[in-house]
């Protein structure tokens, strides 16, 4: 399987050449990043080419780099006090706009859109990433033409991201309340949202309101770099080997 | 005379056939569907951001509340998303437990869509029928996880518990005297494999009832037969997976294509259809609750030659047992870490799928070395089915809708999520 894959690799490699940003194997799956300016004909050849045969789209997905590598809670050096509950403003999104920290770890775009692609002809799956340029307006061509299935999940990514796919034929909000307003999965949205809903007996009719829930953080968001995974695995080898492995 | 204008109607959300809270905007000319609009989102809790903020092992609950008529499944696939990230090996005994409890879910699930299903179009008795068996399927869901539906079993690095020796019996009430309670523990006098192959053996049979009731039932087949067909290119084409593909002709089982757990070691077919129309998904779910019923048969048949573990034995995943816990001090350590920070998992992302009831759910897992997801996007297969709504009921009538709705086997707390 493994083998397969760098062989598959590879093929991707020689046709796709100067459309591919990068080409990653890991966890028994390939991963391309490509150049928006070329998403449209590689994921076209990606299709129609008879050795890739991707006939399935079977997702897309936002995702939001702003946070990415940001932690809640220093796990560095001891600290002399513990961590409490809901009232450090350490993250973004956590509270509202006014609150979220101008630093960020990540220097790269922003947003990116995730195509998980299925070929039932080679039993073969491939992702497909490509990086929105802009951070304000996240703009990428429509794929809806490719794969029909294309058109309620660009709707969701529109949704939930604020990323605009042009070409679309219809593309409106479709998981959020009629007349929403921001877009809820961005990071700096935050999880508790802005507004509530209840019913009112003066107006006698349902109305908005800013949210009064008091926003709590039960865990902090940690980051290990301790090498965790190698350590548990070295547990049941001999000393010798495991202090060899973390020379590594 | 006066000008003839399509007029537009609203079904839902608040409709039994609608399956939950779909609003369908159809536009339509007499009693012909020109355009469906379905609006969803009615039930968007946000579980994937709800996720982002907490540890993993929280979220698993979570999953159960998705599609929430095959709740194991839908753990299955966020637990398999966790393990290849970590890299952990379950061990075999929980890989053929989760291989049962997807197989049971399997049936639960056809069973209660079969049931909706008829009352949808007209069949009243299915129902009364596939819920006397979904009850002792819950028994096995209780059983096992002290919960009928929202069960959080699965756990990363095996199950949480091994299968339970005893089956729960019922007591003498008010309700149910002597005599009722003797025919009712019947079965419930052996162990928990005991009461589910005693299950195994009157399923066929009960299978066989249901095709009495509907598969050569006339009006039945007038309300399926050529109803909403799908060409296997377009199948493709709307991202259709499961007995919506296999319905179609496209022979796709991600249990025999790409398995994972045992499936490679069980022994069962892949039932496809031909036509491609609400009968044949009929007939394919049919045949997939006597394919599961085999494929518990033979789960139980090694689970009770094979003893063992059903959870990883590393404490960095898996919490140590109570009497670990309060005798050593690593384990308290470890007792203690897991349940108030979690565990990191490695930078990076995966896609695990399994062949859900419904078709492909997939968890797709972004991680940035900390002890909560990074990312975590749901793949639902009602999702796709859904999109298809409009191209599949164009042209039919409005009472061809909610057989199409029923066909899809829709369940809104995986399409809104």
């Amino acid at each position: 399987m493994q083998n397969d894959l760098h062989h598959f690799g590879s093929e991707l490699q020689r046709v796709f050449a100067t459309s591919l940003r990068s080409i990653e194997i890991k966890n028994n799956e390939i991963t391309v990043t490509v150049e928006d300016k070329e998403l449209i004909q590689v994921l076209e050849q990606l299709k129609s080419a008879e050795k890739f045969k991707f006939d399935q789209l079977i997702d897309l997905a936002g995702v939001d780099y702003l946070e990415f590598g940001t932690d809640e809670w220093n796990t560095e050096t001891a600290t002399s006090s513990g961590f409490s509950r809901g009232v450090e403003k350490a993250s973004f999104g956590r509270f509202t706009f006014d609150d979220a920290k101008q630093n960020t770890n990540i220097d790269g775009p922003r947003y990116a859109v995730v195509y998980h692609l299925l070929s039932i002809a080679n039993n073969q799956r491939l992702r497909v990433k490509v990086y929105c340029e802009d951070d304000h307006l996240p703009i990428l061509p429509s794929v809806t033409p490719i794969w029909n299935c294309a058109d309620w999940y660009e709707r969701e990514a529109f949704d939930l991201f604020g990323i605009v796919f042009e070409g679309h034929p219809d593309l409106r909000r479709i998981l959020t309340d009629y007349g929403f307003t921001g877009h809820p999965f961005r990071k700096d949205f935050p999880l508790i949202g802005h507004v509530e809903v209840r019913y009112d007996p003066d107006q006698k009719r349902v109305i908005y309101q800013p949210v009064s829930i008091e926003p709590r953080i039960n865990v902090p968001k940690v980051i290990r770099e301790d090498h965790r995974f190698e350590d548990g695995v070295a547990e049941h080898v001999d000393e010798t080997s495991a202090e060899e492995s973390t020379d590594v | 005379m006066s000008e003839l204008r399509n007029y537009t109607m609203n079904f839902g959300p608040q409709h039994p056939a609608a399956h939950g809270v779909l609003r369908l905007v159809l536009e339509m000319e007499g009693e012909v569907i020109q355009r469906a609009d379905p609006h969803i989102g009615l039930l968007h809790r946000a579980t994937e951001k709800l996720a982002e903020s907490k540890p993993y092992n929280q979220s698993i609950g979570y999953m159960d509340r998705l599609d929430y008529v095959s709740m194991m499944s839908n753990e299955h696939a966020y637990v398999l998303a966790i393990e290849k990230l970590a890299g952990i090996e379950v061990p075999v005994r929980a890989q053929y437990i989760r291989v049962m409890f997807d197989e049971i879910t399997r049936i639960l699930n056809h069973l209660l869509w079969i049931g909706a299903h008829g009352l949808d179009i007209g069949a009243m008795t299915i129902f009364l029928y596939a819920f006397r068996e979904r009850e002792d399927l819950m028994d096995c869901y209780e059983a096992v996880s002290g919960a009928r539906l929202h069960a959080t079993y699965y756990r990363p690095g095996g199950v949480y518990r091994d299968l339970p020796n005893e089956m729960p019996k019922y007591v003498e009430s008010r309700w149910h005297n002597k005599n009722d309670v003797k025919k009712l523990n019947a079965a419930r006098t052996g162990s928990f494999l005991d009461f589910l192959d005693d299950f195994t053996q009157r399923f066929p049979g009960c299978v066989d009832e249901y095709e009495t009731l509907l598969t050569d039932n006339r009006i039945w087949k007038q309300r399926t037969v050529d109803i909403g067909v799908v060409s296997p290119e377009r199948a493709l084409q709307l991202g259709f997976t499961g007995p919506m593909l296999r319905g179609s002709g496209i022979e796709w089982d991600l249990r025999r294509k790409q398995p994972y757990e045992t499936y490679d070691e069980l022994d069962f077919k892949v039932p496809i259809g031909v036509n491609g129309d609400c009968y044949d998904r009929y007939l394919v779910r049919i045949e997939e609750m006597r394919q599961s019923n085999e494929i518990i048969k033979q789960c139980i048949t090694w689970l009770r030659a094979n003893p063992g573990p059903v959870m990883v034995d590393n404490h960095k995943f898996s919490p140590p047992s109570r009497g670990e816990m309060k005798m050593g001090m690593e384990e308290l350590i470890h007792h203690f870490k897991l349940f108030t920070e979690g565990f990191c998992l490695p930078e990076g992302e995966v896609y695990s799928a399994v062949e859900h009831p419904k078709g492909e759910f997939g968890i797709y897992l972004v991680s940035d070395g900390a002890n909560k997801p990074y990312r975590l996007k749901i793949r639902a297969p009602g999702f796709a089915h859904l999109a298809s709504l409009d191209e599949m009921s164009r042209g039919h009538m409005l009472a061809d809708v909610v057989a199409i709705i029923g066909t899809q086997d829709i369940v809104f707390g995986e399409i809104d999520r």
